[in-house]
């Protein structure tokens, strides 16, 4: 028998109450857990960097370049995960060339490749036109090359073309914000527009989507900027700091409160998918969103980053908390994003029983194929670094 | 200039009106000509005997596994207590035991379940690629050489009637026996049912065996609140079905 039949023929022993035959498979697995993930952490990390350019919080000025190619980076993975999930990889193109005019996923092409393309490289590319000219001046050999290729061979920077860079890069991040806003309340519209699923289907879905994404990005950002300071022995800029924390805290409160008042909702109106809900979030999900989402992922660091708005406390404890509160928030969100899409199938459409799921280690939807995709990211965040340093640009600024 | 600004403004509206009512509707408005098949269900005829899940599983090369059914039964034991019991072992297809005691029961009765081939189907609007569609028919089907396996369908179908074939690695699902239609023979579930518990018919022809049965029954529709323009009717439809 084959592993994928096995694995299945264990779920059908694991099945509780009735559930349609079909649905003892759960379609979406690990690696759809990663896609509106990564995303979000793409549109939170362009937030934060929109806040220093457009908003003019002057105090985040360190960490927008990195903010800028975090958002890269981990765009560039966002759909990797989604298509090596696809039963037909080969065939993922369709998508963009013969989209389906009304399926909400069919737009994701679209709405990746503007954000890709016409936000963030022509932000990122405006930003550092400037420095790619000086820096294939600096160096030799084949970087040079690198670097002239990399500035289009535009190498005019005098003050006036600078100043032209500028105002388009600003122009274009005035665009990216409704933009960062599209794609990830998009990712959310994808689930919430199920009609099939009350666990997804809710107006508030693109919304919890859009500010859980933002907090996301936000933590990544505070701690690579830690990270990236202590590996490259740099002081860390600690109004800078204080100032992410400020507005990660302030988004987990906005982000608690909608997801409270979409629970709240449920409650109340207790519709007719209630008791099969109530025994989801009581039974199968219990761990994962009562101890890791909720209490891990958002009271403790609410709590923590909370202390640090009213007391004044020293600057060690501060890093040791801004530390451990991203890293806590990031995996609050990872596993808000698999509450979601996993729980949303452990539940039969007909309301009177359960499947299981089983996360393997090996294979095409296995853990360690997420890991990869995990792991890519940051490997090309930190060939993006190396490729166009921030620090160097700052202090050349 | 006011009255063509009105006049464009109004052209704009009207168009992108028809375009919002479509995204709505999910669905292309059914054609003038030409059958528009529907099906309908006695569930006071069904004796459980499973030979439409067999006789589907073998004419369209359905995975024989306990897990990919084009169609299936299903029974419901109610008892006196109130209490539901919902089964369907292997789909239905080698027949259902009673397990409760007799007069613990107070009713019990079985649903064959299928695609709904709905009019306004949440499959086909969620398709990406536009794989799944809706023949001229009124038949939703899949067409597995486009078809990229993302199973958003299998997620928006609201009755569990789509899976993902273990082996091709694309949406498979029921087609009302589609390459029979063609040649004037019935669907082969229909054409198995021992008691004539599932039918098929035009919709559109007011003399066919389908109008009659709406006629003649007080049917229902599952989950009329998704609405999803279900075209699978039901008679005696308790409203324990799921």
């Amino acid at each position: 028998m084959e592993p994928h039949t096995q694995h299945l023929y264990e779920m059908l022993s694991k099945v509780e109450g009735y559930i349609y035959p079909n649905e003892i498979e759960l379609q979406w697995g690990f690696l759809v857990v990663l896609y509106p993930y990564l995303t979000g952490l793409v549109a939170g990390a362009f937030i934060l960097a929109s806040l220093e350019r457009v908003f003019k919080v002057k105090v985040l000025r360190p960490t927008y370049q990195l903010a800028l190619i975090t958002a890269l980076a981990f765009l560039i993975c966002a759909p990797l995960p989604l298509i090596s999930h696809l039963g037909k990889p080969g065939r993922a193109y369709e998508i963009l060339v013969t989209p389906h005019g009304k399926s909400a996923m069919a737009i994701f092409g679209f709405v990746y490749l503007w954000y890709l393309m016409v936000v963030l490289l022509l932000e990122i590319w405006f930003d550092y036109r400037r420095d790619f000219v000086i820096w294939s001046k600096e160096k030799k050999g084949i970087m040079s090359k690198v670097y002239r290729m990399l500035s289009l061979g535009l190498s005019d920077i005098s003050p006036q073309a600078v100043r032209w860079d500028d105002r388009l890069g600003y122009f274009i991040t005035v665009i990216g914000i409704p933009s960062a806003f599209l794609l990830h309340g998009y990712v959310g519209f994808i689930f919430g527009s199920i009609k099939a699923n009350p666990w997804w289907s809710t107006v508030l879905m693109p919304v919890i989507f859009l500010f859980s994404a933002m907090v996301s990005g936000i933590a990544l950002v505070m701690v690579l900027y830690m990270v990236v300071s202590y590996l490259r022995k740099a002081k860390i800029d600690m109004p800078c700091l204080d100032m992410i924390g400020k507005y990660l805290f302030y988004m987990l409160i906005l982000d608690f409160s909608l997801e409270s008042l979409d629970q709240v909702h449920r409650i109340y109106e207790a519709e007719e998918s209630f008791d099969i809900l109530h025994m989801l979030v009581n039974g199968k999900l219990f761990i994962t969103l009562f101890g890791l989402q909720i209490t891990l992922g958002m009271v403790i660091p609410l709590i923590t980053l909370g202390i640090l708005q009213i007391f004044r406390i020293r600057e060690f404890w501060r890093k040791t908390i801004y530390l451990s509160s991203g890293v806590l928030v990031l995996i609050g969100i990872l596993f808000m994003r698999w509450n979601v899409v996993i729980g949303g199938q452990l539940f039969s459409k007909g309301f009177h029983g359960f499947t299981d799921f089983k996360l393997g280690l090996a294979g095409s939807e296995g853990l360690m194929m997420a890991i990869l995709w995990m792991v890519l990211p940051f490997v090309i965040l930190a060939f993006l670094l190396w490729l166009m340093p921030p620090w160097k640009k700052l202090e050349e600024a | 200039m006011k009255v063509v600004a009105a006049g464009t403004g109004l052209a704009v509206l009207s168009s992108s009106l028809k375009s919002f009512q479509m995204l709505v509707s999910a669905a292309d408005p059914p054609p003038e000509e030409g059958p528009w098949w529907g099906i309908g269900m006695d569930i006071s005829k069904c004796i459980g005997c499973g030979l439409c899940a067999r006789g589907c599983k073998t004419e369209n090369k359905v995975p024989e596994d306990p897990f990919y059914f084009r169609t299936w039964v299903e029974q419901y034991t109610i008892l006196h207590n109130g209490e539901v019991k919902i089964e369907s072992p292997n789909g239905g297809i080698d027949g259902f035991e009673q397990s409760e005691q007799e007069e613990d029961i107070f009713k019990s009765f079985f649903v064959p379940k299928m695609c709904n081939h709905c009019a306004k189907s949440p499959c086909t609007q969620v398709c990406p690629v536009g794989a799944t569609f809706e023949s001229p028919e009124g038949i939703s089907l899949v067409d597995a050489s486009y078809c990229i396996g993302c199973a958003y369908c299998v997620q928006a179908c609201p009755y569990g009637c789509r899976y993902i074939h273990p082996e091709k690695k694309v949406a498979d699902k029921c087609t009302l026996c589609y390459h029979r239609l063609k040649k004037g023979l019935a669907p082969v579930c229909m054409e198995l049912c021992p008691t004539s518990a599932r039918i098929y018919g035009n919709l559109r022809d007011k003399d066919s065996e389908l109008v009659r049965f709406l006629r003649e029954h007080n049917y229902q529709v599952l989950k009329p609140h998704l609405n999803t323009g279900s075209k699978l009717f039901y008679n005696a439809l308790s409203a324990q079905v799921i």
